[in-house]
């Protein structure tokens, strides 16, 4: 297994965000976090990377206790796209370039065209981030989580600001990074029948515990 | 009008900040009918400025014959005070406090020092204070702007800064914009004090110059040198505080504190 969460939980004065939850992801899975509103989702998400500090349990990275890890470092292996792309002001290629100038790395052009590909987005490295529509800027954000070649991907209700058709083209650079590019991907999402789509597991949370949890199909059935 | 019904200085003083608290009063109620509320706010500021400034008064009075040396205690109590005051311009910002007051006395604090030991400042109290006050005055309010603008910023910007901590960047590279334009807004008020320095405005202290006797040129100079030196503390103190305040939103695990709601 690629990552292992064990108790993991996180409460601020006055309310429990998430509770007790263990699970695992495994390598080139894509792994479904469904739930109503407030049922915890997003902030359980945020443990996995450290952008929140967990008030309770441990998250295991290959092995490793995450926080023996550079925050930097987690954090370049556990990408994260999160609800809205949050374009930096720029080119298209200057997104891609800032994870890699992050740890010293320039990224090339050859390899953001790659990623650009990758993402139904070939020749767009030039265009500036202002001219680019919903979908389109959610795809750059998945290519930028990208560069940074990470081992997990936390996709944080990546298709919630977008219509049907942005949609659908994000679902199908979800299922090539899950299937094809074999990055492990944790999909927080409110809609049962996108988890449907692109998860192989899935687990259910309600008031911040994990209530139900399995194959995508046994999940859903119940 | 007021100096033929008053004619006693005092009298005179008092029926002077009537007035003048009168016509801020005016605004106020103006601006209440807007629906923009400042009764409160500034009630207590006025009454509190009145007060502060008439015991300032009295102890200028019995420091006129105090020894030089008593100005460095006196700096150093502005320089709190107005940290403190500062600092309630960034409510919810961690540190606020210590980081205005360490910004402050080494933005004002230091250009007092500086100028003071090249002879720029003349050491005696009468002066070191009162000009030292407007330095340390300015800073305050520079200070007051980078803070509560890159408070407001990072509260704006909330996903565009976890974005970058998601990408692997330190929590400083996350801010650094907010760090930017907080720092360039603080300075707009003092750029343009200089900007329209003779042209807009006549300074206090260069008409109380004029009306001391000092020579036209030497008062001009002076009010020059007045404005450069407060220029230099004032960006300095916001270059420190900005500096200072951006670690002060990340935890030592890169993770943002200041949120909304928060």
């Amino acid at each position: 297994m690629l990552l292992r969460a064990e108790k993991l939980g996180r409460s601020v004065p006055g309310k429990v965000l998430v509770t007790d939850a263990t699970f695992d992801v495994r390598k080139g899975e894509i792994l479904a976090i469904v739930g109503p509103s407030g049922s915890g989702k997003s902030s359980l998400l945020r443990l996995l990377n450290r952008l929140d500090e967990p008030t309770e349990g441990n998250v295991f990275l290959d092995g490793m206790d995450y926080r023996q890890l550079a925050p930097r470092e987690l954090r370049r292996r556990v990408g994260m796209v999160m609800q809205r792309p949050y374009l930096f002001a720029g080119t298209v290629l200057d997104n891609l370039r800032f994870g890699p100038r992050q740890r010293g790395v320039e990224l090339s052009s050859e390899p953001a065209e790659a990623l650009l590909a990758g993402v139904g987005l070939s020749g767009f490295a030039s265009r500036n981030v202002a001219n680019l529509s919903g979908g389109e800027a959610q795809r750059v954000s998945f290519a930028r989580a990208l560069a940074n070649s990470p081992e997990i991907l936390l996709l944080d209700e990546p298709t919630s600001a977008l219509d049907e058709d942005a949609k659908r083209e994000v679902e199908t650079v979800i299922q090539r990074i899950g299937h094809d590019q074999g990055v492990a991907c944790v999909l927080v999402t409110h809609d049962a029948a996108q988890a449907g789509r692109l998860a192989q597991r899935a687990m259910v949370l309600e008031g911040g515990r994990i209530v139900r949890g399995g194959l995508i199909t046994e999940v859903l059935r119940a | 009008m007021l100096k033929t019904l008053f004619h006693g200085q005092l009298q005179l003083g008092l029926a002077q900040a009537f007035a003048a608290a009168l016509a801020a009063l005016t605004v106020v109620i103006l601006a209440g009918r807007r629906g923009i509320h400042l009764e409160k706010d500034l009630a207590i500021a006025m009454v509190r400025g009145l007060v502060q400034i008439v015991a300032v008064g009295s102890v200028l009075l019995l420091l006129l014959r105090a020894p030089n040396w008593t100005s460095v205690f006196l700096l150093a109590a502005m320089i709190i005070a107005a940290g403190a005051t500062s600092a309630k311009r960034a409510k919810g910002m961690p540190g606020a406090f210590e980081v205005s007051t360490w910004a402050i006395a080494c933005g004002a604090g230091l250009m007092i020092g500086v100028m003071t030991l090249l002879g720029v400042i003349d050491t005696p109290i009468t002066t070191l204070v009162p000009i030292g006050s407007m330095m340390i005055a300015n800073a305050m309010n520079t200070n007051g702007l980078a803070l509560n603008r890159f408070r407001s910023d990072v509260l704006a910007h909330v996903g565009e800064i976890e974005t970058a901590l998601a990408l692997g960047a330190d929590g400083k590279t996350g801010v650094a914009p907010y760090v930017q334009v907080s720092f360039e807004a603080s300075l707009i008020p003092a750029i343009d004090s200089l900007r329209s320095l003779g042209i807009v405005w006549i300074p206090g202290l260069m008409a109380g110059m004029l009306l001391s006797g000092a020579r036209p040129i030497y008062a001009a100079i002076y009010q020059f040198v007045l404005l450069a030196m407060i220029f230099a503390s004032s960006g300095l103190t916001s270059l420190v505080s900005t500096l200072l305040v951006r670690s002060r939103v990340m935890t030592p695990a890169d993770q943002l504190i200041l949120r909304p709601g928060q």
